[in-house]
């Protein structure tokens, strides 16, 4: 019997493989995309060189203070220096283990949520009982703790505080506006369709200057509430209509069938919204609820206009010390590269739940 | 028109507040001084590393807590920014507003709050980059200016240029860093601000070799502590604290040798000043020794100026205006007696 060996297929020619083959499809398919690869290139050129040249060749890493730096590059000594400041604020300095601790115990639980499956009672408790053990821990005047006032947490503590509260709390505001939108009962809609328009036709920051200039005018001398407070109020309900509007776009994505099959089946209107609608809804508008959080995150970086003192405004504050002037730009660098890592993370966390939480069987 | 609307609502709550008192009281009560301070500003209010506040007028409100709590670090800090201060201090989340304040008739009256003697006479300068090749700030005419905004800069600035029948265009920014980084990235041909923040922005500079700070000063800046209207007695010790840290200059007495000032000096006013003598800290209502208690624990005015804006620190900013009186200077304090 005469064996006829298969031909293995023939390597495509050199220019349709690897590297080159990525090049010529992605980078000089046609002359618009050739232009814009040079143009590219070239603005690359123009900034990247620079910048590592600042950033880490010219860069000064060791030393103790400002006359250490050598001219023409980064100072990072001044970041090592205010390392503390930009992460707690005003924190008092022999107090700093306390927030370090909370922010320890964050670590670990997300940590042990990989081991912990599924949403069960044990985690409820933990979600609701880490808010009032941080702050406890962190504001102090319980158990020995020496109280430290609001005014005093600030850098990335103060963001992280602003952004979480602001996220945990317009959730369930924006969830019962988004529902009142819907509403069948005239008062509760048009409530809710006046809130949310109001709220969204105004700026963050005019609600922040109203809650800190003009708002202890009308208060009775000697009253002053809490200043943090007052910006985690106005954030939140700031907040809480965008996230409605994000669940109402969830709402009008359900198909209608969805909302008479649960109807036929006898379900009461908040079994057929609890049960049925609001999953669903949710997991659709995942990525526009993420792109909401992370820019309430950046938002945070408005109390400075109150005279909170988040990240980007410890920057400030530290780049006017005497002994450290003229190192705005290492602060701000180092800013960015913080806010990048978090909202960076949020996104690609965001990324992670829509995999998780598809159901579509198209894949 | 914007600002008037705020200053009317501000000058409307003034009145309604004016019968107001007990600072003094209410201070004791809490056993801490609320004090306003700049959010940063080189040499007069800054944080260090560890978080403290330090500076000019930093020093102010610690003198100012010696002198009534017994304690100068008895403080507490509340950085304010320039929109802000007054009605920090009017809705009594401050106790007395330390901050780089301009004494001006508009808010010394129509504010509702009173100056307490000059910390420091500062005046509006200008700094332009050596290759624009000015040297008078005649020459501007035409210029693109960056300022801050809601500052008495801003308003000397148009009389300056309206006087003079020159042209100027104003770029407007909300902190002094932000018109620092206009200034260096090329947005505009001068910088204006108080003299003594002129020296502070030149050495945030890349280059501060590349720039020059211009001769004319054109507006008188005296920066002053501030109370409220309605609390006459917290006034008086406001004014006396800082005139006892001149007259402690005047006198040669520093927080080093006070304490034999005190058991030695034959001088009638320093004895007076130091509680030796006399009845000064009681017309105001504080014990015997809280003068005393202001130069041990922060230092005469002398002390403070070097410590803070002097020649051995990066400002480098000379005495000027701000020297003793007799030594060509105009700082000068009424008698303790």
């Amino acid at each position: 019997m005469a064996v006829y060996p298969t031909i293995p297929p023939k390597e495509p020619p050199l220019g349709e493989r690897g590297a080159i083959a990525w090049v010529r499809h992605n980078l000089l398919s046609s002359p618009y995309n050739i232009a814009f690869t040079i143009l590219g290139i070239g603005i690359l050129y123009l900034i990247i060189p620079p910048f590592v040249k600042w950033a880490f060749l010219n860069a000064t890493w060791t030393g103790h203070s400002k006359a250490d730096c050598h001219p023409g590059g980064a100072c990072w000594i001044f970041i090592r220096a205010k390392l503390d400041m930009f992460f707690f604020g005003f924190y008092p300095h022999d107090q700093l283990w306390r927030p370090k601790t909370v922010i320890a115990t964050i670590v670990a639980l997300v940590a042990a949520s990989k081991f912990i499956k599924g949403f069960n009672k044990l985690k409820i408790a933990l979600i609701v009982m880490f808010p009032i053990y941080a702050y406890i821990l962190l504001r102090g005047g319980y158990f020995g703790l020496s109280p430290v006032e609001t005014s005093k947490w600030g850098g990335l503590l103060l963001t992280l505080v602003i952004a979480s509260v602001g996220i945990v709390l317009s959730f369930p505001i924006g969830i019962v506006l988004a529902l009142g939108r819907q509403s069948k009962l005239p008062i509760i809609k048009s409530m809710s369709v006046f809130y949310i328009e109001f709220v969204r036709g105004v700026p963050l920051i005019t609600v922040l200057f109203m809650a800190s200039v003009v708002l202890p005018l009308f208060f009775p001398e000697g009253v002053n509430f809490n200043k943090l407070a007052r910006a985690l109020i106005g954030i939140t309900l700031f907040e809480a209509a965008y996230v409605a509007e994000n669940i109402r776009s969830g709402f009008q994505a359900i198909p209608k069938g969805q909302y008479e099959a649960a109807d036929s089946l006898g379900l009461s209107y908040w079994q057929k919204m609890g049960l049925v609608i609001l999953p669903q809804a949710i997991k659709v508008t995942i990525p526009n609820l993420v792109g909401t959080f992370i820019s309430l995150f950046k938002d945070t970086s408005l109390v400075m206009i109150i005279g909170l003192f988040d990240l980007l405004a410890m920057v400030t504050v530290t780049a006017n010390d005497r002994d450290w002037l003229g190192m705005d730009t290492e602060g701000y660098v180092f800013a960015a590269f913080i806010f990048w890592i978090f909202t960076f993370s949020m996104s690609m966390y965001s990324k992670r739940l829509e995999k998780k939480l598809d159901t579509s069987k198209g894949k | 028109m914007k600002k008037f609307l705020k200053l009317s609502a501000v000058a409307a709550l003034a009145t309604a507040t004016l019968a107001m008192a007990g600072t003094l009281d209410d201070v004791k009560k809490a056993g801490v001084l609320k004090c306003g301070v700049n959010t940063g500003l080189p040499g007069f209010s800054e944080a260090d590393s560890k978080g403290t506040w330090r500076g000019l007028d930093v020093d102010y409100c610690r003198a100012l807590a010696a002198a009534v709590l017994g304690d100068a670090s008895k403080v507490k800090y509340v950085p304010l920014n320039a929109k802000e201060r007054f009605t920090a201090l009017q809705s009594g989340e401050i106790d007395v507003l330390s901050r780089n304040t301009t004494n001006t008739e508009t808010r010394d009256t129509a504010l509702g709050i009173n100056f307490a003697g000059v910390m420091y006479y500062d005046g509006q300068g200008f700094m332009v980059p050596k290759s624009l090749g000015v040297k008078s700030a005649l020459e501007l005419d035409g210029a693109t200016v960056c300022i801050q905004a809601g500052t008495t800069t801003e308003l000397n600035l148009a009389d300056y240029f309206r006087s003079h029948k020159m042209k100027f265009k104003a770029i407007t920014f909300d902190t002094n860093d932000q018109v620092t980084k206009a200034f260096e990235a090329g947005r505009c041909d001068v910088l204006t601000t108080d003299a003594s923040g002129l020296y502070a922005t030149r050495t945030k500079l890349a280059n501060p070799d590349k720039y020059v700070v211009l001769p004319e000063i054109i507006s008188k800046e005296p920066l002053a502590p501030a109370v409220r209207h309605g609390d006459d007695q917290w006034f008086d010790i406001a004014k006396w604290v800082r005139n006892a840290l001149v007259t402690a200059e005047e006198k040669g007495i520093t927080s080093a040798n006070v304490d034999e000032a005190k058991a030695k000096s034959t001088d009638p006013e320093v004895k007076r000043l130091l509680g030796v003598e006399g009845d000064m800290c009681k017309n105001i209502g504080l014990d015997k020794e809280c003068f005393y208690r202001v130069i041990k624990q922060v230092g005469n005015y002398g002390e403070i100026f070097e410590r803070n804006v002097g020649k051995n620190t990066p400002l480098k900013i000379k005495r000027g205006l701000n020297q003793l009186w007799n030594k060509g200077g105009i700082l000068y304090s009424p008698p303790f007696r």
